[in-house]
């Protein structure tokens, strides 16, 4: 494959840790949780897709619907259930990240005893002629993948800076307290937040069907924890750095992979994860925060 | 000689006597074969655990930084006893055996320990959620570096590797290791470490080097998770680069936080519970995963602290507690404070 081919590649991929790692950098930038579980919410989206076109074979446009729906449901249900709790009380930071890894293992666990630890094939759900850009041909589903991120970094982009949610979303992860004080009903945000980011999660659910068409419990895994790295590349809590995060990440795995190994690429990945963290912890575009004593 | 230090000894003289009567009891029924090979088996496996969990309890529970790649430095630590048995040309039979055993891990452990550091000193710099991030990067690194290295066999991992591990060697190196911990944090370097923990930036301006003592700490726990490492490829007798994967770090971690982040004895009680219930549970291996998330998420909800919490189970606190459940009177002081 030609270079520019490799790049188109890894931008197609890159767009979908892009809107995964949107959803990470809402939840820190609000709760302040990694929330391992994320990757997760994207598998569950896969199933619900697998389980309405597949199973009850409905149209694609209401499996996606429905997809969406019920992570964002999945998502406030796992911060109502598993979060709240400990976010009110003020508990360590280590006691949430435990249970955030419980709910991911939790979610992972059940889709693997529910529907069996092997991958389930799926059709192809966006037709995938090559279409002719710039004199390469590129398949359908890679212009459909990185169109609906853009569409979907604008929408949100306009959600978080237009709307009275999004202000109040803004306050809420600049001082909880202080939202609050103002008559911002906190709960209620965070919940909006963490539905946002689900919802994502599931439209990155659908774009991974289109690409790799193929599903398993363990789909989520590796890849939140790579849209995790993704988010503090790019400035966790940050919008635009999640999206320019997650197309470096795209186009550099795509390049290693194609250049370098196939199995070489995890390393990278983590690679720069480190670097980014010992350099410049905050990110491309992140804020700095000074840590009060 | 005062009355605090005679109590000391006391108790010193009490757990050893329980534990070579332990080791008495354990070592005579395996050799009579009263406990056959299988359990005598899970046995070992318990006491490399206990190592494992202690180990990752100093960095977790005591020193209170999220670790998620302590299966890492396990691995290295297999690795290299393991590959230090099968070509160095050390006796693998009779008696010297026991010698190329102790000199396997203790390389492992070694190896462990430097890669630690390496890994421990930009590390720590960070804190939190990031150290948690960036420790598991570095786990998945080293597995998919294992996977890589040409002498290290791939995927199919090392296969062959000499059962050297005999019951005597785990029993008296997680002993070992178990007292060495504990003496480590009643010492002044365990009290600088439990500070960090309580508050960093007070610590810090204490005059205690926190960074220092982060890395000690980070070092200790990758150097014991070595040794289990070595002693674990020893007693399998096959490892691959899978095995050592997020998961297994995770198990740890189950282990740490189920018997009590900072409590040593926890850890060794969740770490005996933990290998026991999947044994006695084959039939649920499947939930066995799903019972430790399940787990994880109600302790976290309603216990963060474990079951023991910081407390240390001991003899001298059961008898204080036996004493107040049945004559109604509050001891001196709270159950379970007093040493191991």
């Amino acid at each position: 494959m030609s270079l520019f081919s490799q790049i188109i590649n890894g931008l197609s991929v890159g767009s979908i840790y892009a809107l995964v790692a949107l959803g990470y950098s809402m939840v820190y930038g609000i709760v302040k949780l990694i929330n391992f579980a994320h990757g997760e919410l994207i598998m569950l989206g896969a199933y619900v897709v697998y389980v309405t076109l597949m199973l009850a074979g409905m149209p694609l446009w209401i499996c996606v619907i429905l997809a969406v729906v019920l992570t964002a449901i999945a998502g406030m249900l796992t911060e109502r259930l598993a979060y709240r709790r400990l976010l009110d009380a003020g508990a360590p930071r280590i006691s949430l990240l435990i249970t955030a890894l419980g709910v991911s293992m939790l979610l992972q666990n059940l889709a693997q005893i529910i529907f069996g630890s092997s991958a389930k094939a799926m059709p192809s759900i966006i037709p995938s002629d090559p279409v002719n850009f710039l004199g390469t041909p590129i398949s359908m589903v890679t212009v459909i993948t990185i169109l609906t991120t853009i569409v979907m970094m604008v929408a949100l982009t306009a959600l978080i800076n237009k709307t009275k949610i999004g202000k109040a979303i803004r306050a809420v992860s600049e001082d909880a307290d202080a939202a609050k004080l103002m008559g911002i009903h906190t709960g209620r945000t965070v919940a909006f937040t963490f539905a946002v980011g689900s919802a994502l999660a599931a439209i990155a659910a659908v774009l991974y069907i289109a690409t790799y068409r193929q599903i398993s419990p363990f789909m989520g895994s590796m890849l939140g924890l790579k849209a995790f790295v993704a988010a503090v590349l790019g400035g966790i809590g940050s919008i635009p750095g999640a999206m320019a995060g997650g197309f470096i990440m795209g186009v550099v795995e795509s390049l290693t992979k194609g250049y370098i190994s196939s199995t070489m690429a995890d390393a990278v990945v983590f690679g720069i994860l480190i670097i980014v963290l010992l350099f410049k912890p905050t990110g491309i575009m992140g804020k700095n925060l000074s840590e009060k004593v | 000689m005062n009355a605090k230090m005679k109590k000391k000894l006391v108790s010193y003289a009490v757990n050893l006597a329980l534990i070579i009567a332990l080791y008495l009891v354990l070592s005579t029924l395996i050799d009579s074969g009263a406990i056959d090979r299988y359990y005598a088996g899970i046995i070992k496996l318990i006491f490399i655990n206990i190592i494992l969990a202690v180990s990752l309890n100093l960095v977790t529970g005591i020193l209170g930084q999220l670790v998620l790649g302590h299966a890492g430095f396990m691995s290295v630590g297999a690795y290299t006893a393991a590959l230090f048995t099968l070509h160095s040309g050390m006796p693998t039979q009779g008696p010297a055996s026991v010698l190329t055993l102790l000199v396997a891990i203790a390389l492992g452990g070694l190896v462990a320990a430097v890669i630690g550091f390496v890994i421990g000193v930009p590390a720590l710099r960070l804190k939190g959620d990031y150290l948690a991030i960036i420790t598991l990067g570095f786990g998945e690194i080293i597995r998919v570096i294992l996977l890589n290295l040409p002498f290290a066999g791939g995927a199919l991992g090392l296969r062959g590797i000499p059962g050297l591990t005999s019951f005597n060697a785990v029993f008296f190196i997680s002993v070992l290791t178990v007292y060495f911990i504990y003496a480590y944090l009643t010492s002044r370097h365990g009290r600088a470490v439990l500070s960090i923990r309580e508050d960093e930036i007070a610590a810090e301006a204490a005059g205690i080097n926190t960074t220092r003592y982060k890395i000690i700490a980070f070092v200790m726990a990758a150097f014991f998770a070595g040794v289990a490492g070595g002693l674990y490829a020893h007693h399998i007798g096959v490892i691959a680069p899978g095995k050592f994967d997020f998961n297994y770090s995770v198990e740890m971690l189950v282990m740490v936080v189920l018997g009590g982040m900072g409590s040593i004895t926890g850890s060794v009680v969740a770490a005996i519970v933990l290998t026991i219930l999947p044994e006695a549970l084959r039939a649920f291996a499947d939930y066995r995963m799903l019972l430790y998330s399940v787990l994880l998420i109600l302790m976290m909800l309603f216990r963060p602290g474990g079951l023991l919490g910081r407390s240390e189970l001991s003899i001298a606190g059961l008898g204080r507690w036996l004493k107040r459940t049945f004559t109604g009177k509050n001891g001196a002081k709270p159950a379970g404070k007093e040493g191991v």
